[in-house]
């Protein structure tokens, strides 16, 4: 298995080299692993997922209001197929809650009966348009105002760290070279190979592909292509207290209009409850910042769909940028001459749309002459269980028994065990930082923000990196 | 072993918390013959708070002594042992399965004990910066004073180099002092309020030997940096901002009760405090569960902490012996510029809260204000606080008054004007 984040790069030519471990990367590296093929998997930071990845809304769609006929409808449709079997197979946090699309004007009221025809036509066909009194029956702590509702069933949330880590793990135990703090910088395209000059050395691949997010406009520059620009669109999310979980048991979406996109109110698999995004679009591809307007206009809007959930306390607040482009659907473009896939315009249905994406764009690759030979079976990964849909290892005697590690809870708000951390620590993909733990345990991620723990957990993910560099330098 | 197998147990007294109220109420329990009283605590160590509070100060209003937190710390520790009580670290309340039945994770497996007596201890905590919504990127550099405390004096670990205090009350100068300790020069201390909130002698000590300035009026607008902090931009109250560059921020004060237990067991909270509304006889509105410590009040000192602990005693023992679960019946309110009274339940013809006293916070600075006690339109009482009211800092309300209200009457309501 090869995970490197210092060093010279492998002296060798891949098969395939994907640049951006990202959800779709990650998700590209995987299913490309089913091959007998020389694979590296490319990111520029120090993580898996540590991009537009790690900032979204959770949520698996469904595609029912995709524009139909688009790319990006069929694949999230099929996507969303592939991904909630996989998750049920690996054990990403899923929770199939469901959806209502809360109408509290009579535009929105009017507009529903169009999504569900939409849903229809995207081949989803088990919408139903709800009146007042059904929508206050599922959801009694909506605030005044609500008109009807469209409930779209097969919505779910989703963990959206463990399904990118689950990929990169799955990928890298087939075989996958996973190339850490690699930033690819200038590409020359030989008739044989590109080579990508990167800090750490010279990458060669004989296939390309671009998954690189918000940079993937520059990276297709330098191949020669200028289908699209991204335009950053930043998404602000503020994640409640577990308290306000009893508020609500549904994905509360917008009513989509003219007047563009509300805000949605969506517990989460940890147990939180998430309002947001906003969407402003800039200029700046690392503006990841919160700002104190965005906060207060999620606030206001907040306040009218569930006034309950504002008096609860925060506990964190986020900020992502999406990948959209002046495009209305995926930009994903093949160059046979170049041995090169685009993967652009992923908007935030990256996540839901990422496996039918790989598939796609494996089909692509041979397209572009690659010969993948057989396929293969790939080992399943069991990935630990950090939703509150099963239980987790402080309530598991079992497991108590066989490793008393799990039953030492270090981070109290998230209840997460020095076990735990100790096996995150000791991954496949183990994590670059305190951040990267975080999401791989929920280790810091609670009410108290480190208050009782960080001090602990920060000593123990120290010791291990330590441990790591000394190994290291022995080889 | 299937993975629901729990060990079930029941103990006379079971105390969730090993700070300085846990453990002094555990000693007092357990010296007064109380056959099992057993005190849990989450953290590998016991003694809450005080165990990473390394500097003096502590101990003079229960020991009458005064000693460095770690020793306060193991000054309580001992004295619960020393009496009897069973005091047990690393492991963890995570929920409740009956009224007065708790499970519990540890190493040893999982566990349910059911008590006659449970007696919350669980203390407060600061609001980190997400819960303050102070907007920004998420740099590393960003702590609570807790979590730099234990960084510092128990983990060693490096802090920066340059940092900045958000708060100037009594845990902002401790914030400071732990910071100097860790070879991190204090750039700026910042508050919200006109002045600083701590004793004139401990400012002006901050100020004049180490250099520290106070920015008064101000807020934090936001949080720069990418990797690492890199200046936090403030908000003057005339609306002007300025950056102060620095690598570290420490969000002090602000404290919310741990309340998690309280309210997983549907037990009431007061609006005011957001920690179990009480009596003056420590009784939650779950028969059998008592509170006492900074759950009830964030934050008092760990002294005050360990007297809640030490008064609690006999309502505990009262209870055991099997007299009647008759919590207070009134509420006790307070209005804006007050922030929270404790205790906030009150029975009129009961005992008055330990010391005789309530204690009370403000939001701001209240010269000499009148504090009026009234119920439904009817004035309980009325009188001038000899002192200015700080917020950050306790001041009191006699309880001479409670005789006078009604116990069929509306909530008791404190004003100051």
């Amino acid at each position: 298995m090869t995970v490197t984040t210092t060093g010279d790069l492998p002296d060798e030519v891949y098969d395939v080299a994907i640049v951006g471990a990202g959800v779709v990367g990650a998700a590209i590296a995987r299913e490309l692993a089913r091959y007998r093929l020389r694979i590296a998997l490319v990111e520029a930071s120090n993580d898996v997922g540590n991009g537009t990845s790690k900032a979204n809304t959770a949520i698996l769609h469904t595609g029912f209001d995709a524009t139909p006929g688009t790319l990006e409808a069929r694949l999230v449709r099929e996507g969303y197929q592939r991904l909630t079997a996989y998750a049920a197979e690996t054990g990403i946090p899923l929770e199939p809650l469901g959806a209502l699309l809360v109408a509290w004007d009579g535009e929105q009221l009017a507009a529903l009966p169009a999504l569900a025809e939409k849903a229809v036509r995207n081949g989803y066909d088990e919408t139903a348009i709800l009146d007042a009194d059904a929508v206050y029956a599922r959801e009694p702590h909506l605030g005044p105002g609500a008109l009807g509702a469209l409930e779209v069933p097969g919505e779910s949330i989703i963990c959206p760290w463990t399904t990118t880590l689950a990929y990169a793990t799955q990928a890298v135990r087939a075989g996958v070279a996973l190339h850490l703090n690699c930033p690819a910088g200038a590409i020359t395209t030989g008739a044989d190979h590109h080579e990508i000059a990167t800090p750490r050395g010279v990458l060669r691949t004989r296939h390309l592909v671009n998954a690189a997010g918000l940079y993937s406009d520059e990276i297709n520059r330098r191949l020669g292509h200028e289908e699209f620009t991204v335009t950053p669109r930043r998404g602000q999310l503020i994640v409640f207290d577990k308290f306000a979980r009893g508020l609500v048991d549904h994905i509360l979406l917008p009513v989509p209009t003219a007047l563009g996109k509300g805000v949605l109110v969506a517990p989460t698999v940890y147990g939180n409850v998430m309002l947001g995004p906003t969407a402003e679009e800039l200029d700046d591809k690392t503006a990841t910042g919160s700002s104190a307007e965005g906060l207060a206009s999620l606030r206001e809007k907040g306040a009218r769909i569930l006034p309950e959930l504002l008096e609860e306390e925060v506990t964190a607040v986020y900020a992502g940028l999406r990948a959209a482009t002046e495009h209305g659907d995926y930009q994903i473009h093949a160059d046979p001459g170049r041995r090169y896939v685009a993967v652009g315009g992923i908007r935030s249905t990256g996540l839901t749309a990422s496996m039918a994406i790989a598939a796609h764009v494996a089909e692509l690759l041979v397209d572009c002459g690659l010969d993948p030979g057989p396929e293969r079976e790939i080992e399943p990964v069991r990935m630990p269980t950090i939703g509150e849909a099963f239980p987790r290892p402080y309530q598991r005697a079992d497991l108590i028994a066989a490793d008393p590690a799990y039953g030492t809870v270090v981070c109290h708000c998230e209840r997460v065990t020095r076990g735990e951390i100790r096996d995150a620590l000791t991954a496949t993909v183990p994590p670059g930082s305190l951040d990267g733990l975080r999401r791989r345990t929920r280790a810091l991620a609670g009410r108290c923000q480190g208050f009782f723990c960080g001090a602990a957990v920060r000593a123990q993910f120290e010791a291990a990196t330590a441990a790591q560099d000394r190994t290291e330098a022995r080889r | 072993m299937t993975p629901t197998d729990r060990t079930h147990r029941t103990v006379d007294v079971l105390v969730i918390g090993a700070g300085p109220a846990g453990l002094a109420v555990a000693a007092r329990l357990a010296a007064a013959g109380v056959d099992r009283v057993e005190v849990l605590d989450r953290e590998q160590r016991a003694g809450g708070i005080p165990r990473h509070c390394d500097h003096i100060g502590f101990g003079l209003r229960d020991l009458r002594r005064v000693m460095t937190g770690p020793d306060y710390a193991r000054h309580h520790i001992a004295a619960a042992i020393r009496a009897g009580a069973v005091l047990r670290t690393g492991v963890a309340a995570t929920g409740w399965a009956g009224p007065r039945t708790v499970d519990i994770t540890g190493p040893t497996g999982l566990e349910r004990i059911t008590a006659t007596a449970v007696v919350l201890a669980t203390g407060a905590r600061e609001r980190p910066r997400g819960a303050r919504l102070v907007p920004g990127t998420r740099p590393a550099g960003v702590f609570t004073t807790g979590q730099l405390q234990q960084a510092v004096h128990v983990h060693h670990q490096s802090v920066g180099r340059r940092a900045v205090i958000v708060g100037a009350e009594r845990v902002s100068y401790s914030a400071v002092a732990t910071l100097r300790r860790a070879g991190a020069g204090v750039v700026a201390m910042v508050t919200d309020q006109p002045r600083h909130q701590t004793h004139p002698a401990r400012h002006l000590g901050i100020r004049l030997r180490h250099g520290v300035p106070l920015v008064t009026d101000a807020t934090v607008a936001e949080l720069t940096g990418r990797a690492r902090l890199e200046s936090v931009r403030l908000r003057h109250r005339d609306g002007r901002f300025a950056a102060i560059g620095c690598d570290t921020v420490v969000f002090t004060g602000d404290w919310i009760p741990d309340h998690e237990l309280a309210r997983s067991a549907g037990i009431a909270l007061d609006p005011g405090t957001r920690g179990p509304a009480t009596d003056a006889e420590f009784r939650t509105g779950a028969p059998g569960v008592f509170a006492v410590g900074n759950l009830l009040h964030p934050v008092e000192t760990a002294d005050i902490a360990a007297l809640d602990g030490r008064f609690a005693a006999e309502p505990v023992l009262r209870h055991l012996a099997g007299v009647p679960w008759t919590p207070g019946p009134l509420p006790v309110r307070v209005e804006a510029p007050l922030l929270w009274i404790s205790p906030n339940r009150l029975t009129p013809d009961g005992p008055r809260p330990p010391r005789g006293r309530f204690t009370l916070r403000t939001t701001r600075f209240l010269t000499r204000p009148v504090l009026t006690v009234s119920q439904d339109g009817r004035t309980l009482h009325r009188g001038r606080l000899p002192h200015t009211a700080a917020p950050n800092r306790p001041f009191h309300l006699p309880a001479d008054w409670i005789a006078g209200a009604d116990a069929h009457g509306g909530p008791v309501r404190i004003t100051a004007g």
